[in-house]
């Protein structure tokens, strides 16, 4: 797992709609200007909730998003756990190619989002859903 | 769902997004661009996005899939005000915007898009357009 303390409730909202994926950037955002991360980290992040909530609704047929601020020796950070009990991913390192898409998308949400943050987690299997967690560093 | 509105300037289609958009509204604004286009006939697309926090891969290609269809609909796509946070999220993110003209604000935008107008206006006689470029070279 990764490392680092919470601080605080994590903020939780559903993914149910085109709508929600809208909610999730702006909570993203919220907590990320709360945990000082500068505009482009900020920028990054949000990015990178978007396409990922957005696959959380497209691939997974919904779920949640929990959204925390964390604390390390050092630095504090924030972390955002998507998770849905949809299908799965049965090829996960196909999945994070570049330009794979199963969805008639650009195939970069996958792949694009782990560039854009520091730590990046996935847990999936056939049948058992996908858990996504990701962390960004204040620098 | 919101709708972006899209405003005619003279010659030149003027979208201005003020608003966190949900993809079914990018979806329409494609469409509502590409039936506005056929219904002015107007030359230029001019997308402002000063007011948007981030572009992902949905709005990325939404613009990308606008400028085609524009393109196709005799219409010049330029997109503008682009946050310099944005930029540097999109080239790490991966997308190149393939096809989609940029300009830094409105006013640069409208230049592009007349200046793109002129050049297009001596393309059906070539020979002569590259005589008047000599002469007046």
């Amino acid at each position: 797992m990764t490392a680092g303390v919470d601080l605080g409730a994590p903020r939780t909202q559903a993914i149910r709609s085109d709508e929600d994926v809208v909610r999730v950037r702006q909570l993203v955002r919220t907590v990320a200007v709360a945990a000082k991360l500068s505009l482009v980290d900020q920028t990054k992040l949000v990015t990178a909730a978007s396409e990922l909530a957005r696959n959380t609704l497209v691939y997974g047929g919904g779920g949640t998003v929990e959204v925390s601020t964390v604390q390390n020796d050092r630095r504090r950070g924030v972390r955002i756990v998507f998770a849905d009990s949809g299908p799965g991913i049965a090829d996960l390192e196909l999945a994070l190619t570049d330009g794979y898409t199963t969805g008639g998308g650009l195939g970069l949400g996958l792949s694009g989002a782990r560039r854009l943050v520091d730590e990046f987690d996935i847990r999936t299997g056939v049948g058992e859903g996908t858990t996504i967690t990701v962390t960004k560093w204040s620098r | 769902m919101e709708r972006v509105p899209i405003l005619k300037i003279g010659d030149v289609l003027l979208v201005s997004i003020q608003v966190d958009m949900s993809d079914q509204t990018a979806i329409q604004l494609q469409d509502d661009l590409a039936e506005r286009i056929v219904a002015t006939g107007c030359h230029g697309v001019l997308i402002d996005i000063t007011a948007l926090d981030i572009v992902d891969s949905f709005v990325g290609r939404m613009l990308s899939t606008i400028a085609s269809i524009s393109k196709v609909l005799d219409a010049e796509t330029v997109v503008v005000g682009m946050r310099p946070a944005v930029a540097i999220t999109l080239v790490e993110l991966g997308l190149s915007l393939n096809g989609i003209r940029t300009a830094l604000n409105v006013e640069r935008g409208m230049e592009l898009i007349a200046a793109s107008r002129d050049e297009d206006a001596y393309e059906p006689d070539g020979d002569d357009a590259d005589a008047e470029t000599t002469a007046t070279a």
